[in-house]
């Protein structure tokens, strides 16, 4: 979408409110919804990407050193990533808004 | 050439959905509906139409295969009634915010309970907000014409909204009736291929059904409700087009000697029939009355409408579903809001019958023009009545 929901007007629709663009949810802000966030330890972390593939989003991104860190724009605190990490490099932290 | 034929108007229907070369049927049997759907699946089962024959488990299932079915692309058919209607309820709305066009022939039927397979229109007024196109069959010859017109509009681009065909349970589904059946060549180019512009592809991914969060979610109901109502020109051109190649011309709004009558009858669907013998007896006695047929009633008619009763001092409203805890019946209450605030507005008086398979003679229909002016002349404060039961 090139414009954020928010800004759609109705003649703006699809018919059918079909969505043509695949995978364009990770551009929709659920990264409010989130009570908990990731924190990655870089110390601890192999650049596995374990938590890559369990992410049941498409949220965690390769960052420029090699690293899996989370988009804390879409990402919504589920938590399965610290889960399987074999390292212990992720906790997940509580988040004030 | 066309063959004057003798059948139910369930076969009729069933002639259509083979001439116009379906693809996909997903249906359940339900009485007063079963014999369209025994016959699709016979004719599938014989080779006389090649379509993939669903058989499912529920109605809520049928109408979930069609949505599948209609969103890869393929012509698609069900048909169903009364309480099957019901089962599919929450599905339907997905068929038109979705714009999916599908066809279903309803043979209306009562809504338990008590439990009643016979005709009325409880399950077509349950549907009506569903964001259909609805319209109605009142005979053999006109439930195949509708339902082969109803492709043609259900899958024009400027459309792209499911059609329901209703026909009143018994009354036309199972009523033997002489009627023209054309055959494939006569048909011609009148029925082009489908062609839904948005198919499932996996090569050009797309998403249906999404979820719409508040900030969305009224647009997509703004553009769907806009959609609906721009429906209306193509209803009747393809209905023109249709008379121009058979020679039976549909209208939205149909009347019957309504020019200059003072007293306007205003009803839905076969029983017009009978409206209609009882508003000849009338006019040979000199009384000025007149017969309005709603035809398509979602989306609603409104200028047609108006423009049909504008000579009437007096509507009166015959229905087929009961009301519970309203001010009037479904049509009345549709019929009242259409004529709420226009200038020299009629009195408007609602009578409930004909319920459950109850019949409705002319006699019947001569007493309720009577019963009507008697309220209308006494001014009394009465919404409606429920009329042809016992006291």
């Amino acid at each position: 979408m090139a414009k954020k929901d928010f800004e759609l007007t109705w003649k703006e629709i699809p018919v059918g409110s079909i969505v043509h663009e695949p995978g364009n949810a990770s551009e929709y802000q659920t990264g409010d919804w989130r009570s908990q966030m990731p924190v990655l330890d870089k110390a601890k972390c192999v650049k596995c990407g374990i938590c890559y593939r369990f992410c049941p989003e498409p949220c965690i991104v390769k960052d420029d050193e090699g690293y899996y860190v989370a988009d804390l724009f879409y990402c919504k605190g589920c938590g399965i990533c610290a889960y399987e990490c074999p390292k212990d490099a992720i906790t997940i932290v509580k988040e004030e808004h | 050439m066309a063959k004057r034929v003798g059948a139910e108007g369930s076969f009729a229907v069933a002639e259509a959905v083979r001439l116009a070369d379906t693809d996909v049927v997903a249906a359940y049997p339900i009485t007063p509906q079963t014999h369209i759907v025994e016959r699709l699946s016979e004719m599938v089962a014989d080779g006389e139409l090649k379509a993939n024959f669903i058989y499912v488990e529920s109605e809520h299932s049928a109408m979930s295969a069609c949505l599948g079915s209609a969103a890869v692309g393929a012509r698609t058919f069900t048909s169903t009634a009364g309480q099957g209607l019901e089962l599919m309820h929450e599905v339907l709305y997905l068929a038109s915010s979705m714009r999916l066009p599908i066809v279903m022939a309803v043979a209306d039927r009562a809504l338990s309970g008590p439990l009643n397979v016979w005709g009325d229109h409880s399950d077509a007024m349950a549907t009506r907000e569903c964001g259909w196109i609805q319209y109605f069959g009142e005979n053999a010859q006109e439930v195949f014409d509708l339902t082969l017109c109803a492709f043609k509009i259900a899958e024009h681009h400027d459309v792209l909204f499911p059609v329901m065909v209703h026909m009143d349970g018994f009354h036309v589904s199972h009523v033997v009736e002489p009627y023209l059946l054309p055959d494939k060549e006569e048909l011609g180019d009148f029925l082009p291929p489908i062609d839904y512009p948005y198919p499932l592809d996996p090569n050009k991914p797309i998403t249906m059904g999404a979820f719409a969060p508040p900030a969305v979610y009224s647009e997509c109901r703004k553009a769907q409700d806009v959609a609906v109502n721009s429906t209306h020109g193509t209803i009747e051109n393809v209905w023109n087009e249709f008379a121009k190649r058979f020679g039976r011309q549909y209208k939205p709004i149909e009347t019957h000697k309504t020019e200059d009558a003072e007293t306007i009858l205003v009803s839905i669907g076969s029983f017009n029939q009978m409206a209609g013998v009882a508003v000849d007896k009338l006019r040979s006695e000199g009384k000025k009355v007149g017969l309005v047929r709603i035809r398509l009633w979602r989306p609603f008619p409104l200028q047609a409408f108006r423009q049909a009763v504008k000579s009437a001092k007096n509507v009166v409203v015959f229905e087929r579903s009961m009301t519970y805890g309203g001010t009037v019946g479904p049509v009345c209450a549709e019929v009242k809001s259409a004529l709420y605030g226009i200038k020299d507005a009629p009195r408007i008086m609602d009578f409930i019958g004909g319920l459950g398979g109850r019949d409705m003679s002319p006699k019947q229909f001569e007493a309720l023009f009577k019963r009507a002016q008697e309220i209308f002349d006494k001014n009394l404060d009465i919404q409606y009545e429920t009329i042809g039961v016992r006291e």
